[in-house]
């Protein structure tokens, strides 16, 4: 199977690993991950303002580029999904932003035929439940992750606004917990897997994010997981900058691992 | 002065999309917001406060700069007002005013640190500055 595949800024500086990881274990699935040739940073969040075109141009222009290979567009990271989700809801929903945003997309050079929210956006987590199915990861495990107590961390930009994104129910999710048990480990249910870390708060008011981090890596402690799993760079950075007593790591790392590919793949 | 209040009022429920009379006053929005300690002004008082045109001080409140655009309110409002979009309207009308923005590229050399990912930057600069 070739998809689309939207890694965004952030996989490629920071965050290398929720990349590298992504593409061993879809190599491992059978799935290729191709990147548009050109792809431009999402903008990390969705702005609800109706006036809001140009700075959701990049999202839309990856839409194209899926839609006219007739693919989905797969990403991985949590922000990634939600504002690329998000506009394609827009453009399909609010007739006056598809026609201004076509618009812009117009004057572009080798302009493209207009875009009217033709492009099924997938998360790798959908991507793995809907197209490839739990019961194939399962098969293709060679290291299950067993007596491993894994806590799924899902924030705030997986699952909300759930009309939109409609990717599990967003006060009581199962899709990471279906593939932590999938890989053979044991999924530690607690009470702040949907809550937010503090997000880009860090930056405007420190105490703030280490208030709602502290809650959420202590939330996870206390129902006894042995470590944190999350698909979001930012929630990474929130819980481990503010102390974290349990290691936070990301999804695809799991699942690399449990697929036997991980060591592969250690390093740059 | 009345009427800039009045046209900014307006500018607000147009590019918000947001009809505050719509809100039945549970609180729900205030009860689940993750920021509720650190705002003066809470989610359920943005959506009254924006209906009954007192826009001042929501203008001049840092409150404006502690919704961390996490959704909750947005899933969680059963009358589907949506004060998350009131909000992100408010402070948008004051951000876009000349020289109002309220995170400047010289202030992130003193906030950096050798693990910050670039979406926490790309993030901020979004809903702090215009």
């Amino acid at each position: 199977m070739k998809v689309t595949y939207f890694p965004g800024c952030t996989l490629r500086t920071k965050a290398k690993e929720l990349d590298r990881y992504a593409h061993a274990a879809c190599n491992a699935l059978g799935v290729e991950l191709v990147e548009p040739d050109t792809w431009q940073c999402c903008g990390g969040v969705f702005s609800y303002a109706k006036d809001e075109i140009a700075s959701k141009l990049p999202s839309v222009r990856a839409l194209i580029d899926a839609r006219d290979k007739n693919e989905p567009l797969v990403t991985v990271c949590s922000a990634c999904h939600n504002v690329i989700k998000q506009t394609n809801h827009q453009i399909k929903t609010d007739a006056d932003f598809a026609f201004r945003m076509n618009n812009y997309l117009a004057q572009e050079k080798d302009a493209p035929a207009p875009y009217n929210g033709e492009t099924k956006v997938l998360h790798l987590l959908e991507l793995i439940r809907d197209e490839i199915g739990f019961d194939k990861v399962a098969e293709k495990v060679q290291k299950p992750l067993t007596g491993k107590k894994i806590a799924a961390y899902y924030g705030c930009l997986l699952l909300r606004p759930s009309k939109t994104m409609q990717m599990d129910d967003p006060e009581n999710p199962k899709i990471i917990e279906d593939l932590i048990r999938v890989l053979g480990g044991e999924p530690v249910i607690y009470p702040a897997r949907n809550e937010c870390c503090g997000g880009y708060i860090a930056l405007e008011d420190a105490e703030s994010a280490k208030k709602r981090s502290n809650s959420i890596s202590d939330s996870a402690a206390a129902h006894g997981a042995d470590m944190i799993i999350t698909a979001c760079p930012l929630c990474r950075y929130n819980l481990i900058k503010n102390g974290s007593k349990l290691p936070v790591v990301y999804f695809t790392e799991l699942l690399a691992e449990a697929l036997g590919v991980k060591e592969d793949n250690d390093g740059e | 002065m009345e009427n800039k209040n009045e046209r900014r009022r307006e500018e607000i429920l147009r590019i918000s999309g947001v009809n505050p009379r719509k809100c039945m006053k549970c609180g729900k929005c205030s009860a689940t917001c993750p920021s509720y300690d650190e705002m003066e002004y809470h989610p359920h008082e943005f959506v009254y406060m924006v209906e009954s045109g007192e826009l001042a001080p929501l203008l001049e409140s840092k409150s404006i700069y502690k919704c961390l655009t996490c959704f909750a309110c947005v899933e969680r409002c059963p009358r589907g007002v949506e004060p998350a979009k009131l909000i992100e309207a408010v402070r948008l009308t004051v951000i876009r005013e000349k020289g109002a923005n309220h995170l400047k590229a010289d202030d992130i050399p003193a906030k950096l640190d050798e693990e910050i990912p670039q979406q926490l930057l790309m993030s901020a600069f979004r809903k702090y500055s215009k």
